[in-house]
């Protein structure tokens, strides 16, 4: 009898494991495989329908549809698009641009090598953005030798140019007078 | 009283080019202006610089030949203008990326500068998402010049009715007169070009802004996007080009555009002077529109065989694009450029390289043989098969229609073969060079065709890693197919003259 009840026992504390790891839901991340830019576009049709994981600096713009937006992740290599929820991409502060360096952030989900629903677009559907390094700007500096050399050679192109000028409307006037005679 | 003496031809040469690179120079100062408004010091300085240099260097060679403008130029002479400008214009104008350090080498600037100024759009720029706005700015103008011309631009604004103008204007691939006078021609070709530009900046902006850029941005973006499809040139501010955009309004609009810009300007001043019935009438639009409606069916063929897009939609989507963007010699993609090589199979690359190879119109913004020669070539044969069943006495005279109804003749035909032949053999020169640099087959054929084109859409091919002789191989086969082969092979011979005369 002790024994059946053991038996029971033990029985309830697995089906409540079993039910306990199916109800919480796993990290898709297990499963998936990191990818490059590169796998994605030259693996294409095996990578297709499969999760994968992305990283890489958010490059340009965010570009926002409704309650999804397209964010480009340049990995140093290509930049391939993600399509996000809305509320994730807006967790992304900076976008790489000129004298910007975007947030870094990597995701996970799943690979279309020609996306249906986004007109046969290669791209990744992921639900979740996560921000591994933030972004920063830089100021741009002015360079000294540039400064100097085009403070110097404007004025001479400017002076030129007006000579030239200059000198083509008074030789058309002395062509007009009769002084000059064109062969 | 002063009278002049004749001279020597390299004076009058002289004060041409530097007419046309001063014009350069002074167009150079736009991005100056664009990167002083985003506060991009480091590149405003740039650019102040080399406009100045392109400006003082155009400058010095016209009063080198200042007292001998009148002289008038041969036909021989003129093209060497043409394509003297666009060396010197080439070697000055990669400055900025060469400065800015968006290009490794200057080789990488001077061919960046290069598939700017023929409208082709291959690139070796570096970390293109951190571009600047002054860079893509010129980029932009690199390829809006060249589009319209260089020389045609100078003409505008810089000469009137020059006796050499017109030798000039041949010289830069286009031989179409919508006027008697080449100014007045180059003029209706600009004011034709900033009329478009002004439409197509206000429509494209809109269609970035409702693909989500902010406002500033989508006036940035659509103003470039919209000077690269007029000028079939194919840059992209981005390194997704116009699949970054995500936006199937953009894609149509630019397709719309590029179509337009690979249009004979002759074809689009009879329009805008209210003879709409050209449009239907024109040997060059029937021709294209014949070639565009069989490499559609052989695209979607192969794309269907190999089961590359899951439904018709995306394939049309897909597959026209790429194949539109081809055929009008743009080179805009929203498909990778390795997604070619893996996905598409021989049968689709195949309608691509002989779409790219095709081109637009004769006279347009477009390159590849021309749908003019197209159309000469296919009426010529026509012709001989229905005069070989007729007899002697009834043989008849072929008339096509461009603008107005031209008898065919044998000169016509001669001249459009050997373009077409000088066009094939150059095409062959750069599949070989790419096989050598261990290319496959398909992918050397698809990136020579595409460099021979003026089109730049690339299979992967070009990249800052592929060798020197490679890049220098691209960088002249572009010159050559953008200046139509004559004017540059008429400078090769005028150098080798003057080189010679010197040895000697």
């Amino acid at each position: 009898m002790r024994l059946i009840k053991t038996v029971s026992k033990i029985n309830l504390v697995v089906a409540a494991f079993i039910v306990l790891i199916s109800v919480i839901p796993m990290p898709a991340k297990a499963k998936a495989k990191t990818v490059t830019s590169t796998e994605m576009i030259e693996e294409a049709t095996a990578l297709d329908g499969k999760s994968v994981s992305y990283q890489g600096e958010v490059v340009g713009d965010i570009l926002y549809r409704g309650d999804h937006a397209w964010v480009s992740i340049n990995d140093g290599e290509n930049a391939v698009s993600a399509y996000v929820p809305a509320m994730e991409a807006k967790k992304i502060k900076y976008t790489g641009r000129y004298c910007v360096t975007g947030d870094t952030v990597s995701l996970t989900g799943t690979f279309h090598r020609a996306c249906t629903e986004h007109g046969g677009d290669l791209d990744i559907h992921s639900n979740k953005v996560k921000i591994i390094k933030g972004g920063y700007a830089v100021k741009d500096k002015s360079s000294p030798a540039f400064l100097i050399a085009s403070i110097i050679m404007f004025p001479c192109a400017l002076a030129g140019l007006i000579i030239v000028i200059r000198k083509k409307a008074s030789y058309n006037k002395a062509c007009r007078k009769g002084s000059i005679i064109r062969r | 009283m002063t009278v002049e003496k004749p001279i020597n031809k390299f004076y009058p040469i002289s004060y041409f080019i530097g007419i046309i690179v001063t014009t350069l120079g002074i167009v150079q100062f736009l991005p100056a202006v664009v990167s002083l408004f985003y506060a991009e010091w480091r590149i405003m300085e740039i650019f102040l610089l080399t406009a100045s240099l392109t400006v003082l260097v155009g400058v010095s060679m016209t009063f080198l030949g200042f007292r001998y403008r009148n002289q008038k130029l041969s036909f021989g002479e003129g093209t060497v203008v043409a394509s003297g400008a666009w060396l010197i214009g080439t070697l000055l104008c990669a400055l900025p990326y060469y400065f800015s350090e968006n290009c490794l080498s200057y080789l990488d600037s001077c061919f960046d500068v290069m598939s700017g100024l023929t409208t082709t759009g291959l690139c070796l720029i570096q970390n293109m998402d951190h571009l600047s706005n002054g860079i893509n700015m010129w980029r932009a103008i690199l390829t809006f010049v060249g589009g319209q011309g260089m020389v045609v631009l100078a003409l505008t604004f810089l000469t009137k009715g020059q006796s050499s103008a017109y030798k000039m204007y041949v010289g830069e691939g286009k031989d179409e007169k919508l006027f008697p006078n080449a100014v007045s021609t180059s003029k209706r070709i600009w004011l034709i070009s900033l009329l478009y530009l002004a439409i197509g900046t206000v429509v494209t902006s809109a269609t970035a802004f409702q693909a989500g850029l902010a406002p500033d941005r989508a006036f940035l973006h659509g103003m470039w996007i919209f000077m690269s499809a007029w000028s079939t040139g194919g840059f992209g501010p981005m390194s997704q080009n116009v699949l970054y955009y995500h936006s199937a309004p953009l894609e149509f609009v630019t397709m719309i555009f590029f179509i337009i810009g690979s249009l004979n300007f002759a074809l689009h001043n009879a329009v805008l002077s209210g003879k709409h019935d050209e449009l239907r009438r024109d040997i060059e639009v029937i021709t294209f529109t014949i070639t565009l409606s069989f490499l559609t069916l052989i695209t979607t063929f192969g794309l269907m065989k190999n089961n590359v897009y899951p439904n018709a939609m995306v394939m049309f989507r897909k597959g026209f694009y790429q194949l539109v963007s081809a055929h009008t010699t743009t080179g805009f993609m929203t498909v990778y450029a390795k997604q070619f090589y893996h996905e598409w199979g021989d049968i689709a690359l195949f309608a691509m390289v002989i779409a790219m190879l095709l081109g637009g119109c004769a006279c347009s913004t477009a390159g590849g043989f021309k749908a003019m020669r197209i159309g000469i070539i296919f009426t010529a044969f026509k012709m001989e098969v229905k005069n070989m069943l007729l007899p002697e006495s009834r043989m008849q005279k072929q008339k096509i229609h461009h603008i107005k109804d031209i008898t065919l003749t044998d000169s016509m035909v001669r001249s459009s073969f050997l373009i077409v032949m000088a066009y094939i053999i150059t095409f062959a020169f750069g599949t070989l060079m790419g096989m050598f640099a261990g290319f496959p087959f398909s992918m050397a054929a698809f990136e020579s065709a595409s460099a021979t084109g003026n089109v730049g859409l690339s299979i992967g091919v070009t990249s800052v890693s592929m060798p020197a002789y490679l890049k220098l191989t691209y960088l002249i086969i572009m010159w050559l197919g953008r200046l139509e082969f004559m004017s540059v092979l008429t400078l090769g011979a005028y150098i080798a003259r003057k080189v010679g005369k010197k040895c000697a």
